[in-house]
């Protein structure tokens, strides 16, 4: 139990700190309630998906700078093929998205390894590369999407009132993808990788295939939260949206190490919430959003560095 | 050759005519090596015969231009080192292959292999009290080393490679490792053993192959007196005479010593050690590992603060909040780990400036002709080989190494703390660092010297404080240092209250 609460100690305080603002929230707007949680969750949900996928490179040692631009690809994909359709003809449609997901991660992976390329590099030429296809399939937001498809991930759970779908929608899908490689050597794999990539390969570890799987898992999730972003506003969006530092800036909070190897996804997806409480809690109190931008970059620093603070405190200890 | 062994009677492994070019350096020309079923092999070979490129090209890591590798008589298709590990062939490498941000256990299970063996194993090498949940980056190196071994063993290879196995560590484990190693080789496994240390050669290995130029020069079989034959043929024949034996007459010691440690005590390692240091001196430091070395050299060069005790410097105590302190004061330190100390992916020449610059910079812009100078000398005086010099970290061990203590040369160094300076290179570059020390101390340097090879003691010191249980335990001097005095001292037997 106690090796557990130290293995975990960055993510239960992370936990802990969003009680705290949900808390505050509930202060600041009596009102807030299940509604408010399920605006939340919705506002979260591509931030999310985006900040896993961006994890799972993380973790393996890499960065991916078009992950917004392939969740544009994504959008624009679902919703123009959604157009029309009936419910069982969308099936595929979504399915065929998160296939182009995993391609474009892939083909992300493939070139970082073959070229030998660095992937900052690789990544920020694919961000061009994906987000001229984006516009390519649609110049300007439109589309559509199939209503169960947009009823997925809104209200609250059935039974559970205060329980956003959103957040059951998250949870599943990360679960369902996550916790078989998790388990797997394809995890440990990755973690391996990024951790050190020499004693990888020494280990019997096939590093290239690993990176690229990495890629791909990058690219699935990019698919999830594009269709998120259909699914929220009922259109395909070409011009990609702020994910891309957003998951990043999640991904440190969360307790990743930049450069890879330590760290999971708990923690990424907590700060994800966090740094959404804390936008919604400076509007409803009025702040102006240019003061806003400032306190969240300060909140973040001063996180990671209270963070740092406590890691090497433990350590002499 | 006088010597020619037996020939290898259906050798295990048999590699034949290795050849490998990078660029314009011709790595190795013509590489043989054969090991028989149960025989421990020796592989030797200085600075730059080839050794790292044939342990690549043996392991899978690189692909010979020429030659082949036969294993059990079949030729090898060995593309990577997975690729070895089917054939039957499994490395131990000179650094630790393990991933640092998984468990022990995790990283057994990330290359198939089965815990309980190697639960024996590790027990069997002196760790049974290992947690395999234990994260990898929180042990220290010496288990790391023999954690690596233990996986090798529990795998069960036809042939085992041993890279500067004991490098890292302490006597004691040697000794163990050493005794498992031959008892394997005895029920039939093979072993290729790459060292630069003769003892462990003379303990276990039935013949040695000896590399030069990237040609196999030799290939004998281990017994007494072949130490200095097998030097001759690492060096084609020059040898130069052993620094050993013929100390120059000792320094006349000065009355104000230029360093002076009193009670020092550092962490929970470093209790009470107190020593003095005079200019034109040598002083050895003997320890077995963890006794408070690395606290010593870490409060030394002001990277931690000591709980206790004094430091003075030419009389005047001192107290050091940073490492540019210890630089003020002369203090400089070469850490035991190359990676620590140098720009890995810069120059040779902007290594060596590197420490320069503090002085240079009060003139304005970097005087190019005197830092040229001052590079060409270092480089000289070391003899460092300069053919891949864009790139330090394309150096050689050994080289590298000698660049740490180049920048220092450079500077003007009063005070040199030297950590484990000869770890892992090879005895060519050894005896030219031994000769370097003195020369440093000749001309009224300080020297402050670790290392964890009791030979060297005699080689290069004047006196050699021993601490054990982080208290100095007995002050030797180099002509009485032979090992088995200094090991007496080292394990605490023999302590006495030194003068």
């Amino acid at each position: 139990m106690r090796r557990f609460i130290e293995a975990n100690s960055w993510t239960l305080g992370l936990a802990v700190l969003l009680a705290a603002l949900l808390l505050a929230t509930k202060l600041i707007q009596p009102g807030f309630g299940a509604s408010g949680l399920d605006s939340l969750a919705r506002a979260a949900l591509p931030f999310a998906l985006a900040t896993v996928g961006m994890a799972i490179v993380v973790l393996a040692g890499g960065i991916d700078l078009s992950i917004a631009a392939m969740m544009a690809v994504a959008s624009v994909t679902g919703a123009v093929l959604m157009q029309g359709t009936t419910d069982a003809q969308s099936i595929p449609v979504v399915i065929g998205v998160l296939l182009v997901g995993l391609a474009m991660g892939a083909i992300n992976g493939l070139l970082i390894v073959v070229s030998r390329v660095p992937d900052i590099v690789v990544t920020l030429a694919m961000l061009f590369v994906w987000q001229g296809v984006a516009l390519l399939i649609l110049n300007a937001p439109g589309g559509a999407a199939a209503p169960w498809l947009r009823s997925i991930a809104a209200g609250g759970f059935p039974g559970i009132d205060w329980l956003p779908k959103g957040v059951v929608f998250l949870g599943v899908v990360t679960a369902l993808i996550w916790l078989p490689i998790r388990r797997s050597k394809l995890g440990l794999r990755l973690y391996a990788i990024g951790s050190d990539p020499l004693a990888a390969f020494r280990s019997g570890v096939p590093v290239g295939q690993t990176r690229i799987i990495a890629y791909a898992l990058c690219g699935l999730f990019a698919a999830l939260g594009g269709l998120s972003v259909t699914m929220g506003t009922g259109i395909g969006e070409p011009i990609p949206g702020p994910y891309l530092l957003a998951s990043v800036a999640a991904v440190v909070l969360g307790g990743v190490v930049l450069g890879g190897g330590r760290g999971g996804l708990i923690g990424p997806i907590l700060a994800v919430f966090i740094l959404r409480t804390v936008r919604m809690d400076l509007t409803l109190l009025s702040v102006d959003p240019n003061v806003a931008a400032i306190i969240e970059g300060s909140i973040m620093v001063a996180v990671v560095m209270f963070g740092a603070v406590l890691a090497t405190r433990g350590r002499k200890a | 050759m006088p010597d020619a062994p037996d020939a290898v009677p259906d050798a295990v492994l048999d590699a034949t005519g290795i050849a490998k070019r990078f660029g314009a350096v011709q790595a190795l020309k013509n590489a043989s090596l054969q090991v028989g079923r149960g025989q421990v092999v020796a592989l030797m070979g200085a600075n730059g015969a080839g050794k790292s490129t044939f342990v690549k090209i043996l392991t899978g890591v690189l692909k010979p231009d020429a030659g082949h590798v036969k294993i059990k008589g079949r030729v090898s298709t060995v593309a990577s080192p997975a690729g070895a590990r089917e054939w039957g062939l499994v490395p131990v490498y000179q650094e630790p292959s393990l991933i640092p941000d998984l468990s022990v256990a995790d990283n057994l299970r990330l290359g198939d292999t089965a815990m309980e063996p190697f639960r024996h194993w590790v027990a069997e090498l002196g760790l049974p009290d290992l947690d395999p949940e234990a994260m990898i980056r929180s042990l220290p190196l010496a288990s790391l080393r023999i954690v690596d071994l233990a996986r090798a063993l529990a795998i069960e290879p036809d042939v085992l490679l041993l890279d500067e196995l004991t490098a890292a560590l302490p006597t004691d484990l040697v000794e163990r490792v050493l005794k498992v190693v031959r008892a394997e080789a005895d029920t039939g496994r093979s072993v290729i053993y790459v060292s630069h240390r003769f003892t462990e050669i003379a303990a276990i290995c039935d013949r040695a192959t000896v590399l030069r130029d990237g040609l196999t020069v030799g290939d004998v079989k281990i017994e007494p007196g072949i130490e200095e034959h097998i030097v001759e043929m690492m060096m084609g024949g020059a040898v130069a005479a052993a620094v050993a034996g013929d100390r120059p007459a000792k320094p006349a010691l000065t009355d104000m010593p230029r360093l002076r440690v009193k009670g020092l005590k550092t962490g929970t390692r470093l209790s009470d050690v107190s020593f003095d240091l005079h200019k034109g001196e040598v002083l050895g430091v003997v320890a077995l590992e963890g006794q408070g070395q690395d606290e010593l050299f870490d409060t030394l060069a002001g990277n931690r603060k000591a709980s206790a005790g004094t430091v003075e410097v030419d009389g005047a105590a001192k107290t050091f909040h940073h490492p540019a302190d210890a630089i003020a004061a002369g203090l400089t330190l070469v850490p035991g780990d190359r990676a620590h100390a140098l720009l890995m992916s810069r120059s040779v020449r902007e290594n060596i400036v590197v420490p320069l610059l503090a002085r240079f910079r009060n003139w304005g812009a970097i005087p190019m002709r005197e830092e040229a100078v001052k590079v060409a000398q270092a480089i000289e005086t070391l003899q460092i080989d300069t053919r891949a010099q864009g790139e330090v970290r394309r150096l050689s061990g050994g080289n590298q190494q000698k660049v740490t203590i180049a920048r220092w040369i450079a500077k003007g160094v009063q005070t040199l703390l030297l950590f484990d300076p000869t770890r892992g290179i090879d005895i060519r570059t050894k005896r030219q660092i031994y000769a370097l020390v003195r020369t440093l101390a000749d001309q009224g340097a300080a020297v402050l010297f670790y290392t964890s090879e009791l030979a060297e003691i005699r080689l290069a010191c004047d006196r050699a404080v021993v601490i054990f249980n982080g208290r100095v335990v007995d002050v030797i001097d180099a002509k009485d240092a032979d090992e088995a005095t200094l090991m007496r001292a080292a394990y605490g037997l023999t302590e006495k209250v030194p003068a």
